[in-house]
């Protein structure tokens, strides 16, 4: 039988996939891809808890479902506010390696 | 479903994840993602979750990974020139997620209820779009109003962003 420990497993690996590709990669927009993986990360583990604690009609609890709902929006909206903010970055600096972008670096 | 299907999907959702983050190419990495979604979107589906799984594939596998594409295809990314790597900081990132799934691990491993397989269902789970409407609609009102608000600060923040001249 698939526990629930097996989703959170898959969860957790999936979130350090995306954690690491955030430290290791330098192109800007491979990181915010491993962004959004971290995020749906997030998301299967909520998922994973909804069904795994019913409601009191015997059902799934649909407050995590509504939760996750709210979670992809967000996501999205975020997806195109940053991908606006890269464009016009690389439309000042012509690149898109973060080591290239360090006016702000102590 | 059965556990062969769970792992199945896991493992194919794992391997194209890590194929974003490896792959040199930013349009190999972001069909590699589209992969992994579908097999996040499967992993929902099996868990009775069927309007979230739709839900993965129309906005993140569909809409969202046609807005990385456009990007990449719009700045004209190649493939990567290798570059100097610098390797402390390479070995730091490397230790500091290993620690972070081992931390993980242990979490999990100490946690009870992580053992335990999912309680059978009393309730069919064929009508979940309409719970979670009737949820949205009621209890979440409220938050989903803000949603909207927010959906639109993007909107009108993406405009201002794309235009020619900032001033």
């Amino acid at each position: 039988m698939v526990t629930l420990g097996d989703y959170l497993f898959v969860s957790g690996m999936l979130f350090t996939i995306g954690f690491a590709g955030v430290m290791l990669r330098r192109n800007i927009i491979i990181i915010f891809m491993a962004l959004e993986m971290m995020l749906n990360a997030a998301n299967l583990s909520l998922v994973a808890f909804s069904r795994f604690h019913l409601a009191p009609n015997g059902g799934p609890n649909y407050n995590a479902q509504v939760f996750l709902f709210f979670i992809i929006t967000v996501a999205a909206a975020e997806v195109a506010v940053g991908l606006a903010i890269i464009v016009a970055l690389y439309r000042l600096r012509q690149t898109t390696h973060v080591e290239d972008i360090n006016s702000l670096k102590f | 479903m059965p556990p062969f299907l769970f792992w199945v999907f896991a493992s194919l959702m794992l391997i194209f994840g890590a194929a974003v983050i490896i792959n040199r190419n930013p349009v190999a990495s972001a069909l590699s993602l589209v992969v992994c979604f579908l097999g996040l979107a499967a992993l929902f589906i099996s868990l009775g979750a069927f309007f979230i799984g739709i839900i993965q594939v129309l906005v993140y596998a569909g809409a969202v990974m046609v807005l990385f594409l456009f990007i990449i295809m719009l700045l004209d990314l190649r493939v990567e020139k290798p570059r100097r790597i610098n390797w402390i900081a390479f070995g730091g990132g490397l230790i500091v997620a290993l620690c972070f799934f081992i931390q993980l691990l242990t979490v999990i491993g100490r946690f009870k209820p992580a053992s335990q397989s999912f309680p059978p269902l009393a309730a069919s789970t064929a009508d979940d779009v309409h719970s979670i409407g009737a949820l949205l609609f009621s209890n979440y009102n409220l938050p989903f109003q803000i949603i909207g608000v927010l959906v639109l600060v993007a909107t009108v923040g993406v405009v201002v962003l794309s235009k020619r001249e900032l001033r």
